[in-house]
């Protein structure tokens, strides 16, 4: 069996920078998806606690050396960046090739998203260590907010290069307008 | 709106029909329950409850009490919650 390599969804594409805001490709390791069994929160518990998580409560998300879980539904989580451990309790299944994570960060960040998610971004309706599933125009997406300028947006594999796009749009249409400013 | 994602758009939602669609008769009842669970809808100027769905968001089933009158969403539920 050859050696195969993998490539993320926008291998190659280099960081987009205008008017302070960066979008960039990032790449995060393996993910997989913890769906829990029901009457299996006791045992998933017991073996998140080897990677030093808990199970995250709606809207939000946690890191642990380098190990991120992130809430995506009802009784369902996604384990980021480290390999999932033999959990009981929670069907797992692996993800790692069927999203694109995009970061988009700078102080604009906030206003190119809201362009986009039809939800109030702002720093206190939406602090760091929330995360949401929420439509990026017509797009499911998961949306995290990592630091008070960073976001990381999760999107399905296929929709990379359209949300890049849409992404894109917005910063360059607030650019532009920032130009204009006297 | 959403008991389990707060606040949303209403874009994010879709809408399915009456309450009635959770009350699925027997499969041997007779046709009549049968008729009125397939077709039969009351159309109240006032409170009345829908199946709603969360699409881009956490695709999850509400129960959505509401008032057809004043358009005030007076709760909503999970399906989920409610078969425990």
């Amino acid at each position: 069996m050859p050696e195969l390599i993998a490539k993320s969804a926008l291998q190659g594409r280099a960081p987009l920078t205008l008017g302070g805001v960066t979008l960039a490709e990032v790449p995060v390791g393996p993910i997989t998806s913890i769906a829990v069994f029901p009457g299996g929160a006791k045992a998933l518990a017991k073996g998140l606690k080897g990677l030093g998580l808990t199970f995250p409560a709606p809207n939000r998300f946690a890191e642990k050396k380098g190990a991120r879980i992130v809430w995506t539904g009802r009784d369902q989580a996604f384990l980021i960046g480290a390999p999932a451990p033999a959990l009981q309790g929670a069907a797992l299944t692996d993800q790692s090739d069927g999203w694109a994570v995009l970061s988009v960060a700078g102080l604009g960040a906030v206003d190119a998203l809201m362009r986009l998610v039809p939800m109030d971004l702002r720093l206190l309706a939406f602090p760091v260590g929330q995360s949401v599933r929420a439509p990026l125009n017509h797009m499911n997406a998961v949306l995290l907010r990592t630091e008070e300028y960073a976001f990381e947006l999760m999107v399905f594999r296929s929709m990379a290069r359209t949300a890049w796009h849409e992404i894109g749009v917005a910063i360059e249409a607030l650019a532009a307008r920032a130009a204009l400013k006297p | 709106m959403c008991p389990l994602c707060g606040e949303r758009d209403r874009r994010e939602f879709y809408y399915y029909g009456a309450e009635d669609f959770l009350n699925r008769p027997a499969a041997d009842a007779e046709p009549g329950a049968w008729d009125n669970y397939l077709h039969l809808r009351d159309n109240p100027a006032g409170v009345t409850k829908d199946l709603w769905y969360h699409e881009m968001g956490c695709a999850q089933w509400l129960v959505v009490t509401r008032n057809t009158v004043t358009h005030e969403i007076i709760a909503t539920e999970l399906v989920a919650e409610r078969a425990k």
